[in-house]
């Protein structure tokens, strides 16, 4: 009987150690690799983006001075559409997540999370086209009464655009890009919220209205914040989009509904990417190489603001 | 049952390749493959002469791919390209810098071979017909007069009533050939306003709303009010209005015909200084005609490394400025066909490349 057990432990023992090893071995070596790739492609990316950039940011042009001379106008630009478009889309998205989460019976909140999810696999240039052949002109009238009523204010003056392809446009169709992205990312982190909680709330008295301020926003604070660093990612590299819809120079103007409006970094390196001489093709790199470094920077700024590496999730 | 089948259809596939090859056997004894990169303005064209070219030499392959004259350019000093299409033609230091397929000692050679006008369109309520002189239209363009209203469009348009309306001047935003040739041409017509010379990418300090390529202006131009813009003409349909062009606003006025073009490339001379066979233009706009055109070029080695290759682009190009070339690109490019003596010299240029 014990000789039975010990057999049959030891032959046991080997095929699953020897087994176990094997598939523990390749999996650990498989995952590190892939972990590896990220590290080793991302520092590509930076080394050719420097090696490239190097030549541009060492000697200036006579027409723009240096290179922050020429990239202060788009970086401007890029930073300003992005604000905007954050700052329409992150209100909408926790509304749309809370009336997901929350709000809507069962039977609508699945349809409406997938259309939202669809609307982020919506190719960008389809959003500029859109945006130059339907949004662009029928926001003209908008951009005319503004301008006559509320032309006071400083965001608001200058004469209005005639083809509506402006500022305030462009950041509507951004914003409506980055809308998904954050939407979803909020939606599951609201959905995650205690039950026990919420159900105490609202046994204290509390309205749904309150509850939902008491404990789920700030439950999901953190999520809400880091959905927005994601979104801002997003908005800040978006190109095709931007190239279509804006119409954009090199000049820093906070107004939003002329037809002078500053171009992103992105969308510029698209615009004068074909054309470049070998000097210019080195100056549009530098800048990829100023919104390479922004975006990092947003990134880290999220992980900080959230506290660490996702501690919260999952 | 099955096996046989089978069998059967695999023969027929065999017997289709043996007799596509076939097809493909050189006649004229030309045959390889080569690259053009250049201008996106040229790629219709390109198309055309392409498809021409391969059918009267069966054997030979030519790739165009139409990137842009800076990476036409680029691909051409590389040898990346064996012909680059550009707006422009290359400049002296660039002549001087020597492609690696070009054989040693030898320049490049610049050949127009692509004329096009460029259609100065426009969207103001219903207005249908516009004149515009050159201190006017630099005005506009500069951001100087800024309603359809003002006195000094009137002055021109002598019996059309112009609304009072804000002026939204279009330009392109990316760098381009064309917004390069309309400002040079602006720079030589009214050279007191227009002061910046010509640039490819359009001056912020002019103003004026900016769109992407040449449908992105002339969306720009269809869509908004009081829209006014520079497009080729291979991007603007008979429907849209273009306005005519008098130098001082009292001759008669000229639209955007292929007479007019003609006669600003025959009254301009040869860039003195390059090779027998350089045919650069020294594009002359205030003599006569039409000033807004674009002149597109074939840049090639005179001699290339590679003789085979030298040959196929000799024949290529030759047939780019056949009379059949010219003609046949018109109605998809809207080309404006070099003809006469011009048409003839070039056409000797290029058969000397070898």
């Amino acid at each position: 009987m014990s000789d039975d057990i010990r057999s049959i432990e030891t032959v046991d023992e080997s095929l699953m150690a020897d087994h176990g090893n094997v598939g523990d071995a390749a999996f650990r070596g498989i995952s590190t690799g892939s972990g590896g790739i990220i590290m080793v492609i991302l520092a590509a990316v930076a080394v050719f983006l420097i090696a490239q950039a190097a030549p541009a940011i060492t000697t200036g042009d006579p027409r723009y001075g240096n290179l922050w001379g020429y990239v202060a106008p788009y970086l401007f630009g890029t930073i300003w559409i992005s604000f905007l478009a954050l700052l329409i889309a992150v209100p909408v998205s926790v509304g749309i997540a809370l009336y997901i989460s929350h709000y809507a019976p069962k039977k609508l909140a699945t349809p409406v999370a997938f259309v939202v999810d669809l609307l982020a696999a919506v190719p960008s240039i389809v959003f500029g086209l859109w945006g130059i052949t339907t949004l662009a002109p029928m926001l003209v009238p908008a951009h005319q009464w503004l301008t006559e009523y509320l032309g006071f204010i400083p965001l608001f003056s200058g004469t209005a655009s005639g083809t509506g392809r402006t500022m305030l446009t462009a950041s509507l169709v951004l914003a409506i890009m980055v809308l998904p992205i954050i939407t979803s990312l909020t939606r599951e982190v609201f959905l995650r919220t205690p039950k026990l909680q919420e159900e105490a709330s609202l046994a204290l008295g509390a309205t749904k209205w309150e509850m939902i301020r008491q404990v789920v926003l700030p439950f999901g604070r953190s999520g809400i914040v880091a959905a927005s660093m994601l979104g801002l990612g997003r908005a800040l590299g978006e190109t095709m989009a931007v190239a279509m819809v804006l119409s954009g120079g090199r000049m820093i103007s906070p107004r939003l509904l002329t037809s002078e409006n500053p171009n992103t970094i992105a969308a510029n390196i698209a615009l004068g990417f074909a054309e470049a001489d070998s000097g210019g093709v080195h100056r549009l790199i530098a800048t990829g190489l100023v919104l390479f470094a922004i975006t990092i920077v947003v990134n880290m700024a999220g992980r900080l603001i959230t506290g660490g590496p996702r501690k919260e999730s999952r | 049952m099955k096996y046989p089948r089978t069998s059967a259809a695999l023969g027929c596939l065999i017997a289709l390749m043996v007799t596509a090859c076939g097809n493909k056997t050189p006649t004229d004894g030309l045959s390889g493959v080569v690259q053009g990169t250049g201008a996106s303005s040229m790629k219709s064209a390109q198309e055309v002469w392409v498809a021409q070219f391969q059918t009267a030499h069966p054997g030979v392959t030519v790739n165009y791919s139409p990137d842009g004259s800076g990476a036409g350019r680029t691909a051409f000093a590389d040898g990346a390209a064996a012909f680059a299409g550009s707006d422009r033609a290359l400049e002296d230091a660039e002549m001087a810098a020597p492609s690696r397929q070009c054989a040693a000692d030898t320049t490049p050679i610049n050949l127009p071979v692509q004329i096009s006008t460029i259609h100065i369109i426009f969207n103001i309520g219903g207005v249908g017909e516009l004149t515009l002189s050159a201190e006017v239209l630099a005005k506009i363009f500069t951001g100087q007069i800024t309603n359809w209203a003002d006195p000094q469009i009137a002055d021109v348009n002598p019996g059309i009533a112009l609304p009072d309306l804000p002026i939204t001047p279009v330009h392109r935003s990316d760098d381009s050939g064309t917004t390069e040739s309309f400002t040079g041409a602006l720079a030589q017509i009214a050279p007191a306003t227009w002061t910046e010379g010509p640039v490819n990418r359009w001056p912020t300090r002019y103003g004026g709303e900016a769109a992407q390529g040449t449908s992105g202006v002339v969306a720009a131009v269809q869509q908004g009010n009081g829209t006014i813009g520079y497009a080729d003409a291979s991007g603007v349909t008979d429907a849209m209005a273009s306005a005519r062009y008098s130098p001082d606003g009292i001759a008669t006025p000229v639209g955007p015909t292929a007479e007019a073009a003609s006669a600003v490339v025959a009254a301009s001379p040869r860039l003195e200084g390059r090779g027998i066979n350089d045919w650069t233009l020294e594009l002359d706009r205030t003599a006569s005609g039409y000033p807004f055109i674009l002149v597109s070029y074939a840049i090639a080695c005179s001699r290339y490394a590679d003789s085979h290759t030298g040959e196929i682009v000799g024949a290529y190009l030759s047939q780019v400025i056949s009379e059949e070339g010219q003609n046949g690109a018109v109605p998809q490019a809207g080309n404006v066909p070099l003809s006469g003596e011009l048409a003839a010299s070039i056409r000797e240029a290029a058969a000397t490349i070898r």
